[in-house]
């Protein structure tokens, strides 16, 4: 068995898990590249099916043709989508797009709490996410089956030890467990498996007429492209095997201060 | 293009021994740091006026850091000209154990780093002991900081011979060990010219010789079941080929409960049809004969099956704040199995760093956190296991305290029965039959309510028979059931009574509060009467009605031909010569039910299937009904 069918193998069982152990069960798709590739490892799971809702949480500022592509998927492939806004903010304007906020509180008010309204409205116990642990140091120390206490918030210092695929799905209530399947993923790896599963990724990932492409995908205001000549997947898949800049430097958030992304994740972002 | 091949490392070894400045050192010599880093964080040292340290690098990027360094990348993996490596789980200071041993469980390999200059420590020893309790058989000792002892070969011989000595009494045999000093890059990348008595390999050789873990191809088949999906009008039994391998046409032997089929489809989606699946395959398979199967079940070849017991000897390491205590009651996992477990009595409490035998004043009866025993657990229901010998992924398990894992284990070698055909002679192992207790207690204890499973149907329509295999069937589940049967039940509680139609109520009514009483006990009540006159079941639904339990009536129902031409006693011969008055369905009428719980055609399907419908019946009423519990 080669090591990407060993990824696939392993993220199925891990979706698995999480669809026996949790009654209310969601996934975030971020209609990235990441979260897409989840999504199709779950049709591997569930044989073609979807047994779960999708949440998107919608910041109103993505880019527009993410939308798009979102919607289509949801038609082709039959899946169930909630669809998660923070109403409240996005009324009273106090977005960085406007002026009124730094990145990192747009992000925390827009992303992270209009997450957690969406998981409290839903009663969302078990919540899968893509993210990978070559990502960003914060995420580098997380386990599969990681959980959130009742404000949402991951202690890191004291984590749930994780032996032999023996997951935390006991936990109390009130509190939830972030499911995350592509841990071990790198990614290189997403882009392999892309390539051999011909899964369908938005045409922002290719370098365009001007030399750009994104590498990763957030709201328009704070996501810039990279240079690049990829136009394919095979051609990103080279680009990775020599590149030295680390996947998320077209993140403006992260940037902010030294521990923007870490201060985010310890109170409930992604 | 062939994906990239990576290995999961551990880097363990005992505090300041000097992991991070390892690590930074090889991240540095693999070329894999981000541009500028080195400079940018020499260039802070210098600033302030300290000496840049490579531990430094490592804390940056694992972000516990000092506060003016910046981070905008994160690699935690590096890259040979072999493949890539990921090293798992960054040192913390904080449950360094728990992190440890978490790292090392997911971990092919692992590099212990030795200080040349402490020689072996504590956690030397202990982390030697774990990492071959959690399985790790590739490992590279790297004896550290040779500097301070001015690259001495003696010193790293004495320091090779000690801890080989002490890995030998735990039977664990290192790959080999190499003289370094992660401070300079000694035999990290390169030989170094201080240890010209090394002749190799380096670090980074040494690594790229460990090999990615196979999985286990040549090996009895495990199966353990994950999930039964019903997304159509299938049943796809869901689960990872553990050991060995599976094919279409295999005869499967689900342990515990005995049950055997067939092998009809592999299921994948998106992927070339195959009609085999090996070790370490997520798959889907559907059945030829469908029986009740669920979450837990371990499928192998009738030839080579798993043990199946209750109670099993085990080398297991506590990591729970609370002791791990005998009297107790904890959650067992193995595979994918669930069940209560307590200690049923330690043998032996043994100090991981000296693996000396722990001896404490007084009580004696529990594990202490980071400690290891031998022991001996015994579970609620029979478990079906392997030796960790002998097929790794069924012979390890959790324990939970509570919400959380707090120990892990692997089952050790011991003489353990065989499995018999004969699957009643688990009898003998069912414990746990302690007293006072609420019908909801019972319930959560019991894994099922008590139910009254009422049988109706022709004479010759098959009752007797399904309610018997369903008994067995529920019994070897390890849920209570019992078939109250029609004889006993004329030989005492209805002696006094003949077969007029007032005595025959008189009968079903005693039946009905017969089986009510087993149902409040907790228990599954089967009965297998004709019970011919619908106003007479009606009563039985009335009587159970009032109290917490359910009435499922059943309608085993044949056509009257299919019974008469079955006739295993004879009776409707009898009745058609008129040697036999009152004949239901020859000369007394047999009211069919309007509205069963559950209506079994066994004229079209198997025995089987009509144990199957009725174990699927009641176990979706007892998801609802331990849920609301």
């Amino acid at each position: 068995m080669d090591y990407l069918a060993k990824l696939e193998n392993q993220s199925i069982y891990i979706l698995r898990e999480a669809f026996n152990k949790f009654e209310n069960l969601a996934m975030l798709w971020s209609i990235g590249k990441d979260s897409t590739v989840l999504l199709w490892l779950a049709r591997k799971a569930f044989l073609g099916h979807v047994p779960f809702p999708l949440v998107h949480v919608d910041t109103t500022y993505k880019i527009a043709s993410m939308i798009e592509y979102r919607d289509r998927l949801v038609r082709d492939w039959n899946l169930q989508l909630v669809v998660g806004k923070n109403e409240e903010v996005l009324k009273s304007g106090v977005t960085y797009p406007n002026g009124k906020a730094t990145r990192v509180e747009c992000c925390g008010t827009l992303k992270k709490d209009g997450l957690k309204a969406v998981l409290e409205k839903h009663h969302f116990t078990g919540v899968i996410v893509g993210v990978r642990r070559d990502e960003e140091p914060t995420r580098a120390k997380e386990r599969y089956f990681s959980p959130r206490d009742k404000n949402m918030e991951w202690n890191v210092e004291d984590q749930p030890p994780e032996l032999w695929d023996q997951f935390k799905t006991d936990f109390e209530k009130g509190t939830h467990i972030r499911i995350h399947p592509l841990l071990h993923w790198t990614e290189l790896n997403i882009w392999e498996y892309i390539e051999r599963e011909k899964i369908p990724v938005i045409p922002l990932y290719f370098a365009n007429e001007k030399g750009e492409r994104y590498r990763s995908l957030g709201c328009a205001p704070c996501t810039f492209p990279i240079k690049s000549s990829a136009k394919t997947v095979h051609d990103i898949i080279e680009e990775l095997r020599h590149t030295k800049t680390s996947e998320r430097s077209g993140r403006a958030q992260d940037k902010e201060s030294e521990d923007a992304f870490e201060k985010l994740r310890r109170d409930g972002y992604m | 293009m062939t994906p990239t091949e990576q290995l999961k490392i551990v880097i363990v070894g005992h505090v300041d021994h000097g992991k991070s400045t390892f690590v930074g050192r090889l991240f540095h010599d693999t070329g894999s740091l981000p541009e500028g880093k080195l400079e940018q964080l020499q260039k802070i040292a210098e600033r302030r006026g300290v000496p840049f340290e490579w531990a430094n690098l490592m804390d940056a990027l694992q972000s516990e850091r000092d506060q003016n360094i910046t981070i905008d990348t994160a690699q935690i993996w590096f890259q040979t000209k072999k493949r890539q490596y990921v090293i798992i789980d960054a040192p913390g200071h904080k449950e360094f154990l728990k992190n440890m041993i978490t790292g090392a469980a997911n971990a092919e390999a692992a590099l212990l780093l030795i200080d040349a200059n402490e020689g072996i420590q504590e956690q030397s020893r202990r982390h030697g002991y774990l990492l071959n309790l959690l399985g790790i058989r590739q490992i590279a000792v790297l004896v550290n900081k040779m500097d301070l002892q001015e690259y001495s070969q003696d010193r790293f011989e004495q320091i090779e011979r000690d801890y080989r000595a002490f890995l030998k009494t735990i039977g664990v045999e290192p790959k080999l060990f190499i003289p370094i000093a992660a401070k300079h890059g000694d035999n990290i990348a390169t030989l170094s010219k201080n240890t010209p008595w090394w002749t190799g390999p380096t670090v980074l050789a040494a690594l790229d010789e460990f090999k990615v873990a196979e999985a286990p191809d040549n090996q009895p088949l495990r199966f353990p079941i994950q999930d039964v999906y019903r997304f159509d009008d299938r049943r796809i039994l869901a689960g990872r080929v553990e050991a060995g391998s599976i094919k279409v046409g295999d005869k499967l032997l689900f342990s515990p409960s005995n049950k055997v089929s067939t092998v009809k489809t592999i299921e994948r989606w998106n992927a070339p049809e195959i009609s085999s699946a090996s070790a370490g395959e997520s798959i889907g398979v559907t059945l030829t004969e469908q029986i009740f199967v669920e979450r837990g079940a371990v499928a192998a070849l009738e030839t080579d099956p798993p043990y199946e017991l209750n109670r099993f000897k085990a080398r297991l390491f506590w990591l729970g704040r609370a002791p791990f205590k005998m009297g107790r009651l904890y959650k067992l996992k193995l595979a994918t199995q669930e069940a209560e477990c307590e200690i049923a009595s330690i043998e032996k409490i043994i100090d991981a760093s000296t693996l000396e035998t722990v001896v404490r004043d007084g009580d004696q009866n529990y594990v202490g956190r980071h400690e290891v025993a031998e022991l001996t657990l015994r579970t609620k229901r029979p478990f079906a296991f392997d030796a960790h010998s002998e097929i790794v992924s069924t012979g390890r398990f959790v324990v939970v305290d509570g919400f959380e894992v707090a120990g892990g284990g692997i089952v050790a070698d011991d003489i353990y029965p065989k499995r018999t055909a004969d699957s009643l002679h688990k009898s003998g192992n069912i414990y746990w039959s302690h007293g006072k207790v609420t019908p909801q207690q019972r319930a959560l204890r019991n894994g099922h309510s008590g139910c009254v499973v009422w049988l109706t149907g022709l004479s010759g329509s098959g009752k007797s028979t399904i309610a018997t295999e369903l008994e067995r069937e529920l019994f070897n589940h390890g849920q209570h059931a019992y078939v109250l049967d029609g004889d006993n039940v004329r030989h005492g509680l209805g002696s006094d009574l003949g077969f007029s139609p007032e005595d025959r109520k008189e009968n079903i009514r005693r039946i009905g509060e017969v089986a009510k009483l087993f149902a409040n006990a907790g228990m599954i009540c089967i009965t297998a009467f004709i019970s011919p006159y619908r106003a007479d079941r009606d009563l039985v639904r009335k009587i159970l009605a009032g109290g917490p339990n359910q009435f499922i009536e059943v309608f085993v129902n044949a056509p009257l031909a299919v019974c008469e031409q079955r006739d295993p006693k004879g009776l409707y011969a009898k009745a058609r010569a008129n040697e036999i008055k009152e004949f239901t369905g020859i000369s007394a009428p047999y009211e069919a039910p309007d509205q069963p719980e559950i209506e079994l055609n066994t004229d079209q399907i198997t025995v089987a299937e009509s144990v199957a419908r009725i174990m699927e019946y009641l176990h979706v009423q007892d998801e609802g009904t331990l849920i609301s519990i």
